[in-house]
């Protein structure tokens, strides 16, 4: 008898330990010098500007394309581009761009006033023959566009139908990015997977869920970047991101999760860095029906929620507390004499006990997740707590992302009284203009969910639409936030800060009110 | 055989369709549509009409799937709402990721499982038996994604031997080693748990094996006993292990939905997921046929071999 053949320890675990070996020789996970590994939040949806919504896709697309107007480095205010200067009708209708002269798109085709007008007919106009090379989901952003004419080789006109003040910084958003005209001819509805632009790194590949690699645009009309190329790797879970980033597997990574943050901070190899945006986190109230009809309660509701034990606790410090409906990042438009609602659960039980809504009994609509959304669901248990603390009953339906706005979008009416809501804009006119204005309720298009109506706050949205003087459109501004502080349509709770983590060797990177991942500058040690 | 073979294919057909039937009604009865998932948060009423309408959805069920079962017919999967770029293509470049994870994987719980069993069942009761049965209780009872992350902090962020996630490096890479080094992790996270079922099994069917006559005769006419475990017992055992292998095969397969999700791994599982999410429905179709696919043919394989080695057993 020879057991021992068999035993586990005579060749079952030598084996295994020499398989494991073999294959990993002393390789230990490091990311290839002066190649920025990006840990992303998901698979991007399509490069092709015109196509996508989602900042996780625009991150890549402002590094491969440059629209005629960009955001300044570090502000939401508009610079030159792809257009050296602009001019301006007094009657805030017609807009005249002087292009550059020097610039080619990546596949080698030139990028003139044509190329512009391509790009703008193929988003709006039906008749266009790449226009099925769609959907254009954020073609309304230049809606108010009634015509758009090549007036020179580099000179290209747009007529507005009506003043449209936030029309150059819709141009600075990643909608409004040129795409080669010859890329799309060539790809047609394919074209989401094969980008051709202008901007400092150009398009190599993209392999399904493994990764997008980009390389340097030596011929870059701002000068080439220092990277030799940049890989964006998809990674939809934020434990293995972390870890990733931990085992060197990738040299920056966004939103990272906050129970992470403060490690990574105190850890030597890594640099986090924050960055306030155009965001907000507010709950939707519906003033139509039921209690938050009554200005009283929408007002109990703000006083009662506890924003700074929400934003130290469960977003552990990503997060500010928001005062009213335009966020502070939008600096030249921001109100800073708003201060927000105090946590003061005894004023809330006295505004509820004046309108006599005690014991009211309130349906509270809570999304798993989504953009912007933060941490829903915990956010919405902590709210839920602190109403019933001052005596509201507060029962939450929790639905997943689609089937949220599915409900929410259309109206709250007949199903809740309230719901959980995230924005993050490029101008300070998107958010109200849409959701807070009399005529922008669902039935009509819009997203005024809590069907809030204030004719003075319709006024004001309009009059700051015309004005194309900055500072007249900030005064109206700062008066509609006032109102609608007053008012509390909505419960303001938070303004994200946007955060990332990079290795200590990585320099010259900053994160943008945009949102935006910017790498033109950035070094690689 | 042949026509057998031949028949448990036809049978397949009925198989799938019924399958993409209910594919189709699951999909429709969750709430939330491609066109929202498209269209993001800025979706108006109006801009959701008529992507609908683009993209077939507001026509009736029935004609939505007739249309969609013709185009297969013509070998047309269709077109990814959310990716944008046939089905086909994206199903067939995420398989053979799949394919290489599951098949590594079944391997793996093939070697480690039968060694096991075996071990177990010639030392029954012994200290190598008792240290292996306690192994294959914990390697069932663990679920495969915790077990993953656990690895992950081990070997990836710990020890630093292995990448945390991903088929290739980021950059360059590629190679048959890189591959591999990246295949490790994964492959044994998903092994474990089919390696401790294969275990149990050889190890009862081992036992009773052993017991038989036969075996006592073979040891009596002095036969050596590695000739009487390999040849003797293990081959009459290897018989009934089969199908549960075929089993095992379908689990690997399915259990990469959530190791892909860990480990990031390119594959199938990972594409469903994504494609539910985003109710993209014909990306969820072609990837469940071509999942279920594969899970018949490799329980056809099984049985086909399972006759072969007793054709005793009716095929």
């Amino acid at each position: 008898m020879t057991p021992t053949l068999y035993g586990p320890h005579r060749w079952l675990f030598p084996a295994i330990a020499t398989a494991a070996l073999a294959i990993s020789p002393t390789v230990s996970a490091q990311t290839p010098p002066n190649v920025l590994v990006v840990g992303q939040i998901a698979e991007p949806k399509a490069l092709d500007p015109a196509q996508v919504t989602a900042v996780n896709d625009f991150r890549i697309m402002m590094n491969l394309y440059d629209g005629l107007v960009r955001y300044a480095d570090g502000t939401l205010e508009v610079e030159p581009s792809l257009a050296t200067d602009w001019d301006i009708s007094d009657d805030g209708t017609v807009y005249t761009f002087t292009l550059r002269d020097d610039v080619i798109f990546h596949d080698g085709s030139d990028f003139d006033a044509e190329a512009v007008v391509f790009n703008f007919e193929r988003m709006l106009d039906e008749d266009h023959p790449y226009h099925d090379t769609g959907p254009f989901p954020l073609a309304f952003f230049f809606d108010a566009i009634d015509d758009v004419e090549a007036t020179g080789e580099h000179e290209v006109t747009f007529t507005l139908d009506e003043p449209y003040a936030p029309f150059l910084s819709n141009l600075a958003y990643p909608t409004g990015l040129m795409v080669s005209p010859a890329a799309v001819e060539e790809h047609g509805e394919d074209i989401g997977r094969h980008p051709s632009g202008t901007g400092p790194f150009r398009f190599e590949e993209w392999e399904s869920n493994s990764r997008v690699v980009v390389t340097r645009n030596d011929d870059y009309w701002d000068g080439p970047p220092s990277l030799e190329a940049v890989v964006f790797r998809p990674i939809t879970d934020a434990n293995t991101r972390v870890s990733e980033m931990l085992s060197g597997g990738i040299d920056l990574m966004v939103e990272v999760p906050p129970d992470n943050v403060a490690d990574l901070a105190e850890d030597d190899m890594f640099e986090v860095y924050e960055q306030a945006g155009p965001h907000l986190w507010f709950l939707i109230l519906n003033t139509r029906e039921g209690p938050f009809q009554d200005k009283a309660m929408r007002q109990a509701v703000n006083y009662a929620i506890n924003k700074q034990a929400l934003v130290d606790n469960v977003l552990q410090g990503t997060a500010e507390v928001a005062a009213g409906p335009i966020p502070p990042a939008f600096e030249w438009a921001y109100n800073d004499e708003l201060e927000p609602y105090p946590y003061d659960p005894e004023k809330a039980r006295e505004l509820i006990a004046e309108a006599g809504h005690e014991d009211a009994e309130l349906t509270f609509y809570v999304t798993e997740g989504g953009s912007g959304m933060l941490d829903p669901v915990p956010m919405g248990s902590a709210i839920q707590a602190d109403l019933a603390d001052v005596g509201l009953d507060v029962e939450i339906e929790t639905y997943e992302w689609n089937t949220f706005l599915d409900r929410v979008n259309p109206g709250l009416e007949g199903k809740a009284d309230m719901a959980q809501m995230a924005w993050m804009t490029n101008d300070p006119d998107t958010l109200p203009f849409l959701a807070l204005r009399t005529d922008a309720m669902p039935d009509e298009g819009g997203f005024n969910s809590g069907y809030y109506s204030n004719a003075e706050v319709d006024e004001l949205l309009e009059q700051a639409r015309r004005s194309v003087e900055q500072d007249e459109r900030a005064e109206l501004y700062r008066e509609m936030q006032t109102i609608v502080h007053e008012e509390a349509p909505w419960a303001f709770v938070a303004n994200w800060k946007q955060n990332a983590v990079a290795g200590a060797n990585v320099e010259n990177f900053r994160l943008q009110p945009s949102f935006f991942l910017l790498l033109h500058d950035v070094v690689k040690n | 055989m042949f026509r057998y073979a031949l028949r448990r294919l036809l049978l397949t057909v009925p198989v799938l369709l019924g399958l993409s039937v209910i594919v189709f009604l699951i999909m429709s009865l969750i709430p939330g549509d491609p066109a929202q998932a498209i269209l993001g948060s800025y979706a108006t009423p109006e801009n959701l009409e008529r992507l609908r309408a683009d993209l077939g959805l507001d026509l009736p069920l029935p004609q939505q799937y007739l249309v969609w079962l013709g185009n297969i017919l013509q070998g047309d999967l269709g077109r990814s709402y959310a990716l944008n770029r046939p089905v086909l293509d994206e199903v067939l470049e995420r398989f053979g990721a799949t394919l290489l994870l599951a098949g590594t994987s079944l391997v793996i719980c093939i070697l480690l499982g039968v060694l096991a069993g075996i071990v177990s069942a010639i030392r029954q009761y012994g200290w190598s038996d008792r240290i292996i049965t306690l192994l294959v209780l914990i390697g069932i009872s663990v679920p495969a994604f915790w077990l993953g992350m656990l690895m992950i902090m081990a070997f990836s962020v710990g020890l630093r031997w292995f990448p945390t996630s991903g088929m290739t490096a980021a950059y360059g890479g590629g190679g048959i080693l890189d591959i591999l080094h990246h295949l490790v992790l994964p492959a044994f996270a998903l092994a474990i748990v089919a390696a401790g079922v294969i275990a149990r099994l050889t190890r009862s069917n081992m036992l009773e094996v052993l017991r038989q006559d036969y075996i006592r005769t073979a040891r009596a006419k002095g036969l050596g006993e590695g000739r009487v475990v390999m040849r003797h017992a293990f081959k009459v055992a290897l018989v009934n292990l089969i199908p549960v292998i075929g089993v095992q095969a379908g689990f690997v397969i399915g259990g990469a939905v959530y190791i892909e999700t860990v480990f990031q791994w390119p594959g199938i599982g990972r594409m469903l997921v994504n494609a539910i999410s985003t109710r993209d429905l014909l990306l969820v179709q072609g990837g469940v046929l071509v999942v279920a696919a594969s899970y018949v043919l490799f329980n056809l394989l099984a049985d086909l071999l399972q006759h072969w080695l007793d054709p005793r057993i009716q095929a």
